[in-house]
């Protein structure tokens, strides 16, 4: 199973721990967390449920280049990290 | 009369409550995010926050007797496959909520329900307290929601909605920019109303197309809907006619050019803006910070300054931010530039109770 990480950011809205979740690609992977995490969700994925504007994805260490079906794949082994730019003030 | 105001602000929800004559601030939530507007249900006394996250996207936040508990916020529907829709930018259009620009209750009759106007320009309702929402497609759907463009911010988007209170079936909305629109059905189906307001801005064929119209905010007493007054970009229009057409009110010094108007609860004539500086410089004129009132439906207008500063002051006040109570006796408003201000009797004077919070999005009497 994959390993997924979520930025420190979001934890004060939603908790986010580290988990692990199986899948093909990120949206498998994603699907499956959210599926015992409902609330993060929308905090990580817009209403049609592509990556919110702000946000990124790296697998292993490489932003994922679907932002939209998010079918960059995930290997067994792979790390996926759910990042937010650091903008705003 | 009210004691209690919520104040909006780009860092937080700041409650303001009035104790032994003196306004203080009581207790701040959702420090340091970007609260946009509140909803306090007067069938029930609960309150609506709406934040504003950022990357995060836009939540909804509802009172309990403890605190807040983040509930469901307005979802699009899925966007359909191959459908090429694009923003006023030619960007396509993001069928996603950008913003909660308008939170109202319905009717007494109707109890659980609450409506919201988002960007980019669906109306939602939710009949079970926020719990869960469902666009009001009839409105998305309609052909000329297309037209609908940005104003001030990019996306347009719903930022009024008036429920008639003696029937909860009739409701006014008003987009920024789409002009006025009505339903006698519950939003079953709209028509725009609007005819006689009149927009510079726009190319001279559009004019006076009600749905080229950037209303600013539309208002009407809680006892008549004949009377309905606009803020629009391009003045001060007031209708006596439930918003079938409306007369351009001229002259008005120091600015018919704002963003609020509030209406008093029973007095259908009276109503107060806060004028600014038309158009692109949005700040009061000669750095004087007054609000106008009028008492006899545009005929003539007060300029109110007692309390007020009168120099060398930048506020401005957003559509929300400035509010009237039941009474009709106590109004509040608040500037980008964090002052908030009171009155008692009815904007004759002002009391300054603070100008160090962060911008304010919204006042709202609780």
């Amino acid at each position: 199973m994959a390993k997924v990480f979520f930025t420190a950011n979001i934890q004060r809205h939603v908790v986010c721990p580290e988990t692990e979740a199986t899948g093909r690609s990120v949206r498998e992977v994603l699907d499956n967390v959210f599926a015992g995490n409902p609330k993060a969700r929308s905090y990580v994925l817009d209403d049609q449920a592509a990556l919110r504007r702000h946000m990124t994805i790296f697998v292993d260490g490489h932003a994922i280049r679907d932002r939209t079906r998010l079918s960059d794949l995930v290997r067994e082994s792979s790390t996926v990290r759910v990042f937010q730019a650091l903008s705003g003030g | 009369m009210s004691e209690t105001l919520l104040v909006s602000t780009r860092k937080g929800l700041f409650r303001v409550v009035r104790k032994r004559g003196k306004w203080d601030i009581e207790r701040v939530d959702f420090l340091g995010d970007n609260v946009s507007l509140t909803l306090t249900d007067p069938r029930d006394g609960r309150h609506y926050a709406a934040l504003d996250h950022g990357h995060f996207g836009v939540k909804l936040h509802r009172s309990t007797a403890v605190g807040w508990e983040e509930i469901a916020a307005p979802v699009y529907p899925p966007k359909p496959e191959g459908l090429e829709e694009n923003d006023m930018w030619g960007r396509p259009l993001a069928w996603s909520t950008a913003r909660i620009w308008a939170l109202a209750a319905g009717g007494a009759d109707e109890p659980g329900v609450i409506w919201c106007g988002t960007q980019p320009g669906g109306l939602f309702r939710s009949a079970n307290h926020g719990e869960s929402w469902e666009m009001v497609r009839p409105l998305w759907d309609h052909p000329k929601r297309k037209m609908w463009m940005g104003g001030g911010a990019d996306l347009p988007g719903i930022h009024s909605i008036l429920v008639d209170p003696r029937n909860s079936k009739r409701m006014w909305i008003a987009v920024s920019t789409g002009g006025i629109w009505f339903t006698e059905d519950s939003g079953a189906s709209w028509t725009q109303r609007g005819e006689g307001m009149r927009a510079d801005h726009v190319p001279p064929e559009l004019t006076h197309d009600p749905i080229a119209q950037d209303v600013h905010c539309l208002a009407h007493s809680a006892v008549s809907t004949q009377r309905m007054w606009v803020q629009h970009h391009n003045g001060i229009f007031v209708s006596s006619d439930e918003g079938r057409t409306f007369t351009e009110i001229t002259g008005v010094e120091p600015s018919t050019f704002g963003f609020p108007v509030v209406v008093h609860p029973r007095e259908p004539d009276t109503a107060w803006f806060v004028p600014e500086i038309k158009d692109e410089k949005r700040i009061p004129r000669d750095g004087r910070l007054v609000v106008t009132r009028t008492r006899d439906g545009a005929k003539s207008f007060d300029v109110l300054t007692k309390g007020l500063p009168q120099s060398h002051a930048y506020d401005v006040v957003y559509r929300h931010a400035l509010t009237i109570d039941g009474t009709g006796d106590r109004l509040a408003f608040g500037s980008t530039t964090g002052g908030l201000w009171v009155s008692e009797d009815q904007g004759d004077s002002w009391l300054g109770i603070t100008h160090t919070l962060p911008p304010i999005y919204a006042v709202r009497f609780a």
